[in-house]
């Protein structure tokens, strides 16, 4: 006990007098204390008795997200219902030393979420109103308890949506820690294109609006861009509590299509020559064989099993019909086939559904495993290049993988399926994803186009960003976070 | 077959996403400041109005609604769902209120008539009340027959083969036109309103008129005495032994 108090007070000398580049190292070896039941005590004094949990259940749920990374708890959990419950939360606990991580829908897939150095969970689900919808100016505020899919329902009557649509009802907050993006990016961009403003909490309990309060413009040259400084800081530097978001109409006329290729390159030369042409797609989506192999078993389609793209026009009955016909010329050219049109709602919905469930359906070949996927992105010119090789790795090393993804942003999936009583397919799958990513990286590209560095990427965004750069991101770290309370683990080495 | 000119009935409800909160007098639920929108089921029915007219199976569609002024807001958005104009029947905070399916059966039978509807398209019920009567009342007044609970609908000689959601599965039905229907849930995805749509939606025309005007008369039927929250759950408790379950279900007096 004594000891521990010595060392507690040791390390706030340190920190005070020490380099950023002894911080770090010193808070990778830090332990950090334990969550006394004094303070269980002063944080039910902030939020109430029921918004404290300790249950075991409550706990290993908020320790885990949709990744392969095994739960690690938190000591506890709390459920905070204002942005003054998270500014006096953030206060105690950067005041104590304690682990913080906000905690939005747990859909993440790097492991972003979990309490490897225990700590508090602060759960934002209870701050669930939507503030704002200014229909006339096509923007919208939220608390960070929204989710996409909640949002877009509120909306349904004014013809506006949230378009950046990354597969799970992710809340919108944690898909602004994570920089998301989705099938649509392609037409609508990612979060970093369409966050206005945010509201955000520090670790010392300052409460601030990047953008200054209320502002909401579509643009700014006023003083540093804080708002996307936040935008995937994946919980390392403070807590979003609000966000401004931008919207957009909802498309007059959609249609999607899917078409079939001989190879991969035939596919993936095709999505270059459309994105190099300029048309204006609102999403292009490539499945390897065994991707749509999968796909089929688990939705109930009967698609040829081939390298395919799923695709996506809209526009007015106008230029729709432009689009269609210079893809489908584009799509000829590159020997493509087997041309399935889904017009009604049904039918696209049932489609991107099926698109969207094809982790399942990847997880489903191999009941009881989890997903494990790269993220890479790369410039379109590169793209062929980069798929063709993972996917002769893939086969070289004779596990299973899918390659699919949002080809139409250069952006690409690989994944694997993990499974702990199989650890040597693990491994396999593991080494692949570096490789994959390193060779990304080698042309031009990144290591993680949307899922964020979490717990599993922190060489590699080492090697992305380089010594100094990421000096200087551990640099702005301790600016915002001298006690590395938030998140920690996470991001860097 | 002849083009056919649908009636829709849609119910301005409180938004199936929201929380329902119980008035601290119990005498109903909080509506003030709460978001509404259309009835879901009604949805529905507008969206399969407009599938018919795409298909060319009905000529027009014509949106109706009861309620206060707020009500236009629904009636907009049917017609910008493709309705192509709309009848609200205007009633004021205190008639709406007291509202029940028999008033609007009676509306509905009345407009039908007087639109020379061939169909008259209902959700199977409101998502506030579940009474699930309107539609049955308004085939009853008008002695027209009756499909409901219609999961699909196609064309028939004469009239319509509808298909129903029953509890024992499907049956399928054959009715002549004019006829009333209801939809249920898998009848179809509605549409969202699209932003040009909307705004044509403001220069289509929508006709008020009041109750009289159809000699309907809004009068109370019933009275609603309270309405109250649920009993709060209570915390279980872990028991070791069978004997101690026994004792305690004993002391309980449940046996």
């Amino acid at each position: 006990m004594f000891s521990k108090r010595f060392a507690v007070q040791l390390q706030s000398c340190v920190r005070q007098f020490c380099t950023t580049k002894c911080l770090t190292a010193n808070a990778q070896a830090f332990e950090y204390p334990s969550v006394s039941s004094k303070l269980v005590k002063e944080l039910q004094g902030i939020v109430g008795q029921s918004n404290v949990s300790t249950a075991e259940a409550v706990r290993e749920q908020h320790g885990h997200d949709e990744s392969y990374h095994k739960s690690s708890p938190p000591e506890l959990v709390v459920f905070a219902e204002n942005v003054e419950h998270v500014s006096h939360v953030a206060k105690l606990c950067n005041n104590n030393n304690i682990p913080l991580i906000p905690f939005g829908t747990g859909t993440g897939l790097e492991g972003g979420i979990n309490a490897i150095k225990g700590g508090v969970c602060l759960d934002l689900n209870k701050m669930n109103n939507i503030l704002a919808v200014n229909q006339e100016d096509f923007d919208c505020t939220v608390e960070a308890g929204v989710s996409r899919q909640t949002l877009n329902s509120y909306l349904r009557d004014t013809g506006l949506v949230f378009p950046i649509d990354p597969g799970a009802d992710a809340s919108l907050c944690g898909m602004c820690a994570t920089s998301a993006s989705g099938t649509n990016a392609v037409r609508y961009g990612t979060m970093r294109e369409n966050v206005l403003n945010l509201e955000v909490v520090l670790p010392d309990g300052r409460v601030f609006d990047t953008a200054g309060k209320g502002r909401r413009t579509k643009k700014t040259s006023a003083g540093y861009n804080l708002t996307n400084l936040f935008v995937g800081s994946e919980g390392t530097l403070g807590i979003i509590t609000k966000a401004t978001l931008r919207l957009y109409g909802i498309p007059e006329c959609t249609a999607s299509a899917v078409c079939s290729f001989p190879s991969v390159k035939n596919a993936v030369d095709t999505t270059v020559n459309i994105l190099q042409c300029g048309i204006q797609m609102a999403r292009i989506e490539f499945l390897d064989e065994v991707a749509i192999d999968a796909f089929n078993k688990y939705s109930k389609y009967d698609m040829k099993v081939a390298p395919s793209l799923f695709m996506e026009f809209t526009g007015n009955e106008g230029t729709l019909a432009k689009q269609v016909d210079l893809v489908s010329e584009i799509v000829n050219m590159n020997e493509g086939s087997d041309f399935k049109w889904a017009e009604e709602a049904e039918e696209k919905n049932r489609l991107w559904k099926a698109r969207h469930d094809i982790v399942y359906a990847c997880m489903a070949l191999q009941p009881g495993s989890k997903p494990y996927s790269t993220d890479v992105c790369v410039p379109i010119s590169r793209l062929p290049d980069v798929i063709v090789r993972s996917k002769e790795l893939i086969d070289a090393a004779g596990i299973i993988g899918f390659t699919l993804g949002h080809v139409g942003d250069g952006n690409f999936h690989n994944l694997f399926l993990i499974n702990d009583d199989m650890p040597d397919q693990k491994a396999k799958a593991i080494k692949l994803s570096k490789q994959i990513a390193k060779i990304a990286q080698e042309l031009d590209g990144t290591c993680t186009g949307e899922h964020g560095i979490g717990l599993g990427k922190k060489e590699l965004l080492l090697r992305e960003i380089g010594e100094e750069g990421l000096e200087i991101m551990k640099q702005v770290k301790s600016t915002f976070d001298p006690n590395n309370i938030m998140n920690p683990g996470k991001v860097f080495v | 077959m002849a083009s056919l000119r649908v009636l829709v009935g849609c119910k301005r409800v409180i938004d199936y996403a929201v929380k329902i909160r119980v008035k601290p007098d119990k005498s109903g639920v909080v509506t003030e400041g709460v978001k509404h929108s259309m009835n879901p089921f009604d949805e529905i029915a507008v969206e399969e109005a407009i599938r018919m007219k795409e298909k060319k199976l009905a000529s027009e569609v014509i949106a109706f609604s009861c309620g206060p002024t707020a009500s236009q807001e629904t009636l907009r958005t049917a017609m910008a769902m493709g309705a192509d104009r709309s009848i609200h029947v205007e009633v004021d905070a205190n008639q709406a209120e007291i509202i029940q399916p028999i008033h609007i059966a009676k509306l509905l039978s009345k407009i039908a008539q007087e639109e020379k509807a061939d169909i008259v398209m209902v959700g199977k019920q409101a998502i506030d009340d579940d009474c699930n009567q309107t539609a049955q009342m308004t085939a009853a007044l008008l002695d027209w027959p009756q499909a409901t609970f219609a999961s699909k609908l196609e064309p028939a000689e004469g009239g319509l083969k509808v298909t129903r959601e029953i509890d024992g599965g499907l049956e399928t039905i054959q009715v002549k036109t004019p006829t009333v229907i209801s939809s249920d849930l898998r009848l179809n995805e509605p549409r969202y309103a699209t932003l040009p749509n909307i705004m044509k939606a403001k220069k289509k025309p929508l006709a008020k008129k009041k109750p009289e005007d159809y000699g309907v008369e809004i009068k109370a039927h019933q009275e609603i005495k309270k309405v109250e929250d649920p009993p709060t759950r209570e915390a279980g408790q872990k028991l070791e032994t069978v004997e101690e379950l026994v004792t305690k279900l004993k002391d309980g007096g449940f046996i």
